[in-house]
């Protein structure tokens, strides 16, 4: 074997290694917390609130209060998302102002999703005196949740052949016209896509509704949206550290639960842009 | 009429277009507006070089170096494993990974990037903790370097991917004019497709590191929050993430300690703003 040979079946085995160790893992964490949280999932669970110092008990105010929050910040960001999206995709033309606005969206996808709860609770909880409440928390992940529709909807507006605007135009369309009923049809699915890519990442994030939102112990539900709600992420994150002797069953039950409904929204996500490239037209 | 609906409707669509800069200036503004308060106090060089941060203390002592100090600890070990590993993986799936393999591969990374940094932090708390703590003889396993590990997985996705589109986009004429003088696959991949690639894997790397530095539950829940200058990766530490996450439910607003966790963030957000805008540098680079 020459040289070169042997340091290629080195160097491939440890790529191979590298991508190995990645996956393995995942696929460990996903089965421990399957198979710890099962045995917890009663309907008991799902529709109890807690009890005993949240010992006991389920976790439905904090399921309630995540569906909540999500339909929140999907109502203030799915609009401006789509409309920002329509902006760069069809109107945008390519110049300093457009490119700003490309790395904005980029930063705002950086910005730390910690910083997002300072930010909300400078904004909405103390400066419009929202105070910690499902709205204040909304608007504080929709803000969050904005790059990702704006991204996922623009390349679905842009995968939509050319040929389909200059038809539309030369049949006397106006711009907005073609917008409205060529393209965005044509490109729902892929919108949709990046709507329930946000849900799932709404759902998931604990840092944005720390100081926003989020109830330590909220036994009714809340009434509206100036209440404070819990939220499934925090309740989680609540009886892993803050709450002693709690059940491993519980934890490992809250853990699923969060889990299987963010994999969930990433699942329906992904079926949905399977179909429509399935049937695609063009 | 009909104009002028259109007129109005496209009014509204520059207005949405303009939201995300709208947005950006607006959450710097308000931490500027809440953090800038902490310097009537302490000046910018002891709050960024002091190293004591006991924030409710009498007089309170705000300097966060402890912190950031963390925060780099933990986000150089997390590089450290998380850089050669997913370039390694990019290259894995897009040079030598049979198509079913490959598959399998991508949708674990999208999996990883989809659970919450939470759930994450769970695991973590009830596996990686436990065999830090008996593999190293540590007297806790919430430590910096429990931290990175973990932080490490969490960067994979961003960096694989990334890094994966851009080795992806190396023309074929390259690959081929390599073999064709000869080369082995893994001389092609190393002197000619790595190099092709370099800005785009630098824009993975910066994107993933944003994100290491930007984790808040995972960390905080593992690393064992001790705002203590760090002398080794087998203590505790605390990041600058986490300390606004844990201290700013106490926090009376308006108070001293409050104007100090969002100058915390200012800082926060000022480094995420220069690893994108360094990115961008290098997608643009790219491109042209």
């Amino acid at each position: 074997m020459s040289n070169a040979e042997r340091t290629q079946k080195i160097a491939f085995f440890f790529i191979f290694l590298a991508a190995f160790l990645i996956v393995v893992p995942v696929g460990l964490i996903v089965a421990i917390i399957i198979q710890k949280g099962l045995p917890a999932i009663t309907w008991q669970f799902l529709t109890d609130v807690p009890r005993q110092g949240m010992r006991a008990g389920g976790i439905f105010p904090a399921i309630v209060g995540t569906v909540y929050l999500v339909i929140g910040a999907i109502i203030f960001a799915l609009p401006i998302g789509v409309m920002a999206a329509i902006y760069l995709s069809e109107y945008a033309r390519d110049n300093f102002l457009t490119r700003m606005i490309k790395l904005a969206i980029v930063n705002l996808a950086g910005v730390p999703s910690v910083v997002y709860g300072l930010f909300g609770l400078a904004l909405f909880v103390v400066f419009f005196k929202f105070g910690a409440s499902i709205l204040s928390g909304s608007l504080t992940l929709g803000i969050m949740i904005l790059p990702i529709i704006i991204t996922t909807s623009r390349e679905a507006l842009e995968s939509v052949p050319h040929s389909f605007r200059e038809a539309s135009c030369s049949l006397g369309a106006s711009k907005w016209q073609t917008v409205r009923y060529i393209i965005l049809p044509n490109s729902i699915a892929g919108i949709l896509t990046g709507t329930i890519l946000g849900i799932g990442r709404a759902a998931g994030e604990t840092a944005p509704i720390l100081f926003t939102v989020a109830a330590f112990y909220l036994p009714q539900l809340p009434q509206s949206i100036f209440d404070q709600a819990m939220a499934l992420p925090y309740h989680l994150y609540v009886i892993s550290t803050q709450v002693p002797n709690v059940d491993e069953k519980i934890r490992y039950g809250t853990a699923l639960v969060l889990l299987a409904l963010v994999l969930f929204m990433n699942l329906v996500a992904i079926i949905i842009r399977y179909k429509f490239r399935k049937q695609k037209k063009w | 009429m009909r104009t002028a609906k259109e007129k109005f409707i496209e009014k509204l669509i520059l207005f949405c277009g303009l939201a995300s800069i709208f947005f950006v200036v607006l959450i710097f503004l308000f931490l500027l507006k809440e953090g800038i308060s902490v310097f009537k106090t302490v000046s910018p060089g002891d709050f960024l070089c002091g190293k004591k941060w006991y924030p409710i203390s009498e007089p309170a002592q705000l300097g966060i170096l402890p912190l950031i100090l963390g925060s780099l600890l933990v986000t150089l070990g997390a590089a450290v494993i998380s850089i050669p590993m997913g370039v390694a993986c990019a290259i894995y799936i897009t040079e030598l990974a049979p198509a079913k393999i490959k598959e399998i591969l991508k949708s674990g990374i999208e999996l990883l990037a989809a659970i919450p940094s939470v759930v994450l932090g769970f695991v973590g708390m009830i596996t990686l903790v436990p065999w830090i703590k008996n593999i190293f003889h540590l007297p806790t396993g919430l430590t910096a370097l429990t931290g990175a590990i973990m932080l490490a997985f969490m960067a994979m996705p961003t960096i694989v991917s990334i890094a994966e589109d851009a080795l992806y986009s190396v023309p074929k004429s390259y690959r081929e004019g390599a073999f064709a003088l000869g080369a082995t696959h893994w001389q092609v991949i190393h002197r000619v497709i790595l190099p092709a690639a370099a800005s785009g894997i630098l824009e993975a790397v910066m994107l993933g590191l944003g994100r290491v530095i930007g984790e808040t539950m995972a960390v905080m829940m593992i690393t064992g929050n001790a705002a203590i200058m760090p002398h080794s990766i087998f203590q505790p530490v605390r990041t600058l993430t986490a300390t606004i996450a844990a201290e700013m439910g106490e926090a009376v607003v308006g108070s001293e300690h409050y104007f100090a966790l969002f100058a915390i963030g200012i800082v926060l957000f000022v480094i995420s703003f220069a690893i994108n805008v360094t990115a961008d540098l290098f997608l643009h680079r790219k491109t042209k």
